[in-house]
């Protein structure tokens, strides 16, 4: 099955959103705001979108929010794939 | 009545085909360098434009923020690479001014065509769900305005100006607006890029793009080999201040100040009554409370089609005199910016105001019967400078024209 773990995500947000450049995103990020690394609900919004053309899981807009952290991100899109049986 | 407010320009930061830094851009005007060459942003084989002028120093690309990269169009890349440039220079720090007495009034004539072209191209070939979220604030005019609003925490009356290839002009006439609305600082200009094949095939229908092939005959105003103009990309940011305001940071007049402002649009095709030029230009004067005689050079928009080219040397004349002023037009190393092109002379002009120095015109060799201007050419002319005028028009009619000064008048 398909795995989703912290550098996938990353990999995504850096490649749809960008770095903000006082961010090392690299770095002990996990539990880390999105809004304090600089990624806004746009950002959350692309990320959400590429997730579900790259996996093929559709997860609602409103999933994650700039006070969701990349641990977060990673159990929500991790648990969604899991149940897609992905 | 408003109350009469100078705004002074404090900070300036350029990206053109010239040079990718104010005192960049500003060497290769003294020396004719063209940043015009065949476009590599893409092949341009098939079209029948294949000149323009490129902004290609890689270190413009590795200086946008990181974040905004993937978030903004190449046009904003630019200014956002540009806006650092002046406010560096401005040696001001926006995080310790109030932010409502902050503003930014960029101009723009494309929005982000090749951001746009990309994600067409993504919803043509893969279907609406590979449309990017950025799309929605990539494309359109003022997202460089924004994007710099936010950079740089000013939350006063911004705008973006679409005026075509006036709209840098317009911007710096509402920058002095502002001021007298006080707004402290603004930060002002404009950039602009449309070369993608849909950037490009947008300009076609025109008819006034040149199809020469040969970077150095391409583009001549009022010259009588005259073909059209050839297109670039960048522009300038400049950053304007109340006089009061730029004199109380210790920036005295900075590299000058605005003295006069106007713009009008032209009758519709077919109309007897004339174009809007000598009249934008006169009142520019009265706006700025100088004759003819006051002004020292004159930076032209120089369309390099000979019938605007014509128009253009008869309002000079009417309003200076045959070959009363010496003309300029150091566009010819760039292409014309279109939101950007105005800015740019804009700076160019303040930047010869400093030196005492006006840039000659590269290309022209024959003027064109009827072109009565003391056209600058083979080399830069020095010569005690005061006061220049910068005029410039856009498709479909739009007319602008600023009087820059040295310095404010001292009554």
């Amino acid at each position: 099955m398909t795995e989703f773990v912290l550098q996938d995500l990353k990999r995504l947000l850096k490649s749809c959103a960008g770095v903000d450049e006082a961010v090392d995103l690299d770095g002990p990020v996990a539990d880390t705001s999105f809004g304090d690394l600089g990624y806004d609900s746009l950002a959350l919004f692309e990320l959400l979108g590429r997730v579900r053309r790259e996996y093929g899981v559709d997860l609602p807009d409103d999933a994650l929010t700039e006070t969701s952290t990349p641990k977060v991100a990673v159990d929500v899109i991790g648990g969604r794939i899991a149940r897609s049986g992905g | 009545m408003l109350p009469d407010t100078t705004i002074a320009f404090t900070g300036l930061g350029v990206i053109a085909p010239t040079g990718s830094s104010l005192e960049e851009h500003w060497a290769s005007v003294l020396k004719g360098r063209s940043g015009i060459g065949p476009i590599t942003r893409f092949d341009p084989t098939p079209y029948p434009v294949r000149l323009a002028g490129q902004v290609t120093d890689p270190a413009v690309a590795e200086a946008v923020p990181g974040r905004l990269v993937p978030q903004t169009d190449w046009w904003t890349h630019m200014a956002l690479v540009a806006a650092q440039e002046a406010v560096r220079d401005a040696e001001v720090d926006p995080a310790a001014l109030p932010e409502y007495e902050m503003a930014v009034v960029t101009a723009s004539s494309s929005g982000g065509t090749e951001f746009g072209q990309r994600e067409i191209e993504r919803l043509w070939r893969d279907g609406p769900d590979h449309v990017g979220a950025y799309q929605s604030i990539a494309w359109f005019y003022a997202a460089t305005t924004g994007q710099l609003s936010i950079r740089y925490g000013m939350r006063g009356p911004c705008a973006v100006l679409a005026g075509e290839q006036a709209g840098g002009l317009d911007a710096l006439g509402h920058a002095r607006r502002l001021a007298r609305a006080d707004c402290r600082l603004v930060v002002t200009g404009g950039t602009d890029a449309s070369l993608s094949p849909y950037g490009l095939v947008a300009q076609l229908p025109t008819g006034l793009l040149s199809t020469v092939d040969d970077p150095d005959r391409a583009y001549l105003p009022f010259d009588v080999n005259a073909s059209g103009y050839l297109p670039g990309e960048g522009g300038a940011v400049l950053i304007a201040e109340e006089l009061g305001a730029a004199r109380a940071r210790g920036r005295a007049d900075g590299y000058g100040v605005l003295l006069g402002y106007a713009a009008g649009f032209d009758p519709p095709p077919g109309s007897t009554r004339p174009p809007a030029l000598e009249r934008v230009l006169g009142e520019a004067l009265r706006d700025a409370g100088l004759g003819p005689s006051e002004v020292d050079v004159v930076f032209a928009d120089a369309m390099g089609v000979p019938g605007p080219d014509l128009a253009e040397a008869r309002a000079i004349s009417a309003v200076f005199g045959p070959r009363g002023v010496p003309v300029t037009a150091p566009k010819t190393l760039t292409g014309r910016l279109y939101g950007g092109g105005a800015a740019l002379d804009a700076v160019t002009a303040l930047l010869a105001l400093r030196d005492g120095v006006v840039p000659h015109t590269v290309g022209p060799e024959r003027l064109a019967p009827g072109c009565d201007i003391d056209l600058v050419v083979d080399r830069p002319r020095e010569l005690p400078l005061r006061h220049a005028v910068v005029l410039a028009r856009g498709y479909g009619g739009f007319t602008s024209a600023v009087v820059l000064g040295r310095a404010a008048p001292t009554s």
